[in-house]
């Protein structure tokens, strides 16, 4: 590598001053967003042309562009220099979150051009997380939309606290002031419930050119900047208070005996060495050694940097620990009030097992409860049971282990998590912790003084859960209840747990819609937890159609303690026995939400047991049960 | 608190996107095109886990037709930095004798290039695959998120892309799937070459402006480089003061005549370009969505 100590090589130079200049200039990240056809794209390609950006084979490009594909009746149509997707270009729409470069003689910019359909949002949300300013676009003849006002959710959820509302399309209202004005005035209202500091407003037209990057002299009436003034000038960093250092660790770098690092980019704060620092969750303390940056060693971090630190004693820490001011240290918790905003079409289910990523670490998540869902047009407070696409949900949010972090407001690195969905491992969810609901530092489980091995040895059995799954009518509980029998003859302690009886009783209160199901699991695999601690040897019979809800019940257990039993039988087997008449009542649109007809049911992928029925009288299968379990001690 | 620069910045954030590759993959893998681009990727490898050296092997697809230079210089900086090279050629493609010239720069491409990416990347077991790309070169690149998800067929899906929130990105994929990583996705050309200059990064002598020898082909500057450039009627070879400002295969890539033979001429000469970089690309003039297309078909 080079010389990092001198990075300007050769002062004086007119490269190296322009070098200087370049670097000193600060960097703007914004979006553009609002309601479709509100005008962004064009807005943005408006900005490009005007402020001289583009170049000669790109202008000749859009020229080409614009006669087959634009709108503007062959004139050239900016939407297309950043509608990079031949499908945006065959349906003039914006699908995807377009990111393009630019820089006057003041600032540097990077702006985020946001889709405006509902369906989008994601890729909307996508583009406002990295952003410091938005600007929200309306139709100066339409007003505030419900987009409009659900981009600006999403831009207060995400922290953004500047937003330029550019009223567009003046032309077509005649450049009317009052028009103008009333928009102008309803924006504030909805910024000021949503919690947005700075807002404004400009009236604008991206087509003409108005208030663009040159004043409107259609509007002498509008004393302000135009919108790229405001861009150039708006300061968004502010009076950033100093706060803590924080680092989650990304990678322990031990390339030999000698050096072991931990290296991260600083999410807040500073530190410099022979400061103490605390290694969280496992709270040793150590003081900080070295820095090493991307220039070579230093004696000093700070926020935004890429850095390795190495400490002064041989401390544990790994991927997903967080290395923080020992003075100030974040808070540890594992249960959250967090805003959720939900990215797919299958809707968010408390109880649900996802994974949650937040700044270096991974860890499993659920949401515990639904506080209320957000109507985007009001802000009003609705119940909900689940959380649909593009919807927003306030929540608390229960985590698998405890972990450190910080309110989204005080840093984004420490409180902002994305949910991932365990099976298809999409990104379902993306959110903003508000606030621990307990800290995990407060939890004392009873020390029992009979432990689980205790009564285990005391019944002389392995206790284990067996989960038996498969369709109604499968033959789950007969061979359950067969199975209880036998093993009961033959000495051990058993429990039958079976979906019919539990309904009756425990979950008498759940229905079965998709949220039920999964609380009705939920409980009863805590049931059977608990009674396999009490030594107990569990067979569980539940249709649990879900794979989601199983590996939830699986993930309860010690490995080995968890058989998952799959009674394999054909659907058409299923309904011809049909012993309680239930397929023929579910096929008459009787009952709804019946699993195998109008509910799925998702075949286990790895059960530890297979019993094909179709094959195997109820008999043969309790035998290949018990040779497993008792085969396998 | 001293303030970062802007380079400073990119290079923060780019480093923190290789981290999370080492750390989240089982087998990532660096495509190395031995240009300008890839020599930046290279630096920040190094930096992003010095003083170890990067877990990352690098992997160059070779498609028999890059200017003999370039294989000279790949050889070179991967002995120097240490680092692991593969390097994959389509034999099917060099069973059937592929070329650009001979086949033109659709099939040669589709053949040496995508196909041939495809084929290491399977036979690699490779679950990450880190590439050079910026948004700024070309209009669907601006759409493509940092981690971008690839299927097992390597298909680039853009109308239902990952959301991408923050700088968590979102590494979980089945076997068989994997995942396109751009660390230099928010730099632009202009950085690329001021981080150059700063840093002192090595790039192909190529980028400079010398006398060789070219030809004048379809409107490009085509080099010469070897006895395969096979002469049309009244094409007469010449030596012109030329550079280039992409390098790819050399009977695609055209050059601009230029007098820049400095780093500081190279960044004054962009700072009055009124042409974009890939303009001397000849792939690039398919019809208007070819990039894409080709992305969609796992062209990196």
């Amino acid at each position: 590598m080079t010389n990092p100590q001198s990075p300007i090589p050769n002062p004086g130079h007119s490269v190296a001053v322009y070098l200087a200049r370049h670097e000193s200039k600060s960097l703007l990240r914004f979006i553009t967003c609002g309601s479709v056809d509100d005008g962004k794209s064009t807005l943005i390609g408006r900005l490009l042309h005007d402020s001289k950006l583009l170049l000669d084979d790109q202008v000749s490009a859009l020229e080409s562009d614009s006669r087959r594909y634009g709108t503007q009746n062959g004139e050239i149509d900016y939407a297309l220099l950043v509608d990079g997707l031949a499908a945006e270009r065959e349906q003039g729409i914006t699908i995807d979150v377009a990111y393009r470069f630019f820089d006057t003689a003041r600032r540097k910019f990077i702006v985020a051009d946001c889709p405006g359909h509902e369906q989008y949002t994601r890729n909307m949300a996508t583009g406002a997380s990295t952003a410091d300013l938005a600007v929200v676009l309306v139709d100066a003849r339409k007003g505030l939309l419900t987009q409009t006002r659900r981009h600006s959710y999403i831009v207060s959820l995400l922290g953004i606290r500047h937003v330029i509302l550019a009223v567009n399309k003046m032309d077509l209202i005649d450049y009317d002031q009052v028009a103008f004005e009333r928009i102008a005035a309803d924006y504030r209202e909805l910024a000021a419930k949503l919690g947005i500091d700075h807002v404004h407003c400009l009236p604008l037209s991206a087509l003409k050119g108005d208030n663009v990057t040159a004043p409107g002299e259609r509007m002498p009436w509008y004393r302000g900047q135009t919108l790229l003034g405001h861009l150039e000038t708006i300061d968004t960093a502010g009076e950033r208070e100093e706060r803590p250092f924080r680092l989650p660790v990304q990678w322990v770098n031990r390339p030999n005996q000698n050096f072991r690092g931990f290296s991260g980019s600083v999410a807040s704060g500073a530190i410099r060495v022979g400061d103490e620092v605390i290694v969280l969750p496992s709270g040793k303390r150590t003081k900080l050694a070295g820095v090493l940056n991307p220039q070579g060693s230093a004696d000093f971090a700070s926020e935004g940097e890429a850095v390795t630190l190495t400490l002064a004693d041989e401390v544990d820490a790994s991927r997903g620990d967080v290395i923080a001011s020992a003075t100030h240290p974040p808070e540890i918790a594992d249960q959250f009030a967090a805003h959720v905003l939900w990215l797919q079409d299958a809707p968010l289910l408390p109880g649900r097992s996802y994974w949650l990523k937040i700044g270096a670490r991974t860890v499993g998540a659920q949401v515990t409860e639904i506080k209320h869902r957000i109507d985007v047009n009001s802000q009003a407070e609705l119940a909900a049971k689940r959380v649909a696409l593009n919807e927003v949900a306030y929540c608390n949010l229960m985590l698998d282990q405890p972990i450190a972090f910080e309110p989204y407001a005080g840093c984004r690195a420490l409180g902002g998590f994305i949910l991932i969905d365990r099976q298809s491992h999409a990104t379902v969810g993306c959110g903003t912790i508000d606030f621990a609901l307990r800290r995990a530092n407060n939890i004392h489980w009873h020390a029992l003084e009979i432990d689980r091995k205790a009564r285990a040895a005391s019944k002389g059995q392995q206790p284990a859960c067996l989960w038996f799954t498969g369709l109604s009518g499968s033959g789950k509980s007969t061979i359950a209840n067969l199975l209880d029998r036998r093993l009961h003859g033959m000495g051990y302690h058993t429990y039958v747990l079976d979906g019919d009886n539990v309904r009756h009783g425990l979950n008498k209160d759940l229905g079965f819609t998709d949220e039920d199901r999964v609380e009705n699991i939920r409980r009863v695999a805590e049931v059977a937890k608990l009674m396999v601690d009490a030594g107990l040897i569990v067979l569980v019979s539940f249709i649990s159609p879900f794979r989601n809800e199983r590996r939830m019940a699986r993930e309860l257990f010690a490995a080995g303690e968890f058989l998952e039993v799959f009674v394999d039988t054909p659907l058409a087997l299923a309904e011809q026995r049909d012993p309680k008449g239930l397929y023929q009542r579910a096929r008459e649109g009787k009952i709804p939400n019946f699993t195998g007809i109008s509910s799925p049911y998702e075949p286990p992928e790895h059960a530890e047991i297979h019993l094909p029925t179709a094959e195997l009288k109820p008999e043969q299968s309790v035998e290949r049960v018990i040779a497993r379990l008792i085969g396998e001690p | 608190m001293p303030n970062q620069s802007h380079l400073d910045r990119l290079e923060a954030d780019s480093i923190h996107i290789l981290r999370e590759v080492a750390a989240e993959f089982r087998n990532p893998v660096m495509l190395y095109s031995i240009g300008k681009d890839s020599s930046v990727l290279l630096h920040l490898l190094l930096k992003a886990f010095a003083p170890g050296r990067p877990p990352i092997p690098l992997l160059h697809v070779d498609t028999t037709w890059k200017f003999r230079e370039m294989i000279a210089f790949r050889d070179r900086r991967a002995a120097e930095t240490g680092c692991a090279l593969h390097v994959h050629i389509n034999p099917d493609g060099v069973a059937q004798g592929i070329g650009p010239i001979s086949h033109g720069a659709t099939v040669h491409t589709d053949v040496m290039k995508t196909q041939a990416l495809k084929q290491a990347l399977d036979q690699g077991g490779y679950d990450a695959a880190i590439g050079g790309a910026r948004r700024d070169e070309e209009r669907s690149r601006a759409k493509e998120r940092v981690f971008s998800f690839r299927s097992a067929q390597h298909r680039w899906d853009p109308k239902n892309q990952r959301p991408e929130l923050w700088n968590l990105y979102n590494a979980r994929i089945h076997k068989g799937e994997s995942v396109r990583v751009f660390p230099l996705s928010n730099w632009t050309e202009l950085d690329i070459w001021l981080y150059i200059y700063r840093e002192n990064i090595e790039v192909p002598s190529l980028y400079f402006a010398s006398e060789r020898l070219v030809v004048e082909r379809d409107g490009a500057l085509i080099m010469v480089d070897d006895e395969r450039l096979p002469l049309r009627d009244g094409e007469q070879p010449m030596r012109k003061k030329v550079r280039f400002r992409t390098l790819g295969c050399y009977p695609l890539t055209g050059a601009i005549e230029s007098d820049a033979d400095t780093l500081e001429a190279i960044i004054q000469e962009m700072l009055v370009s009124r042409t974009s970089e890939r303009q001397g690309r000849v792939i690039d003039h398919d019809p208007a969505a070819s990039m894409e297309r080709k992305k969609q078909e796992g062209y990196f």
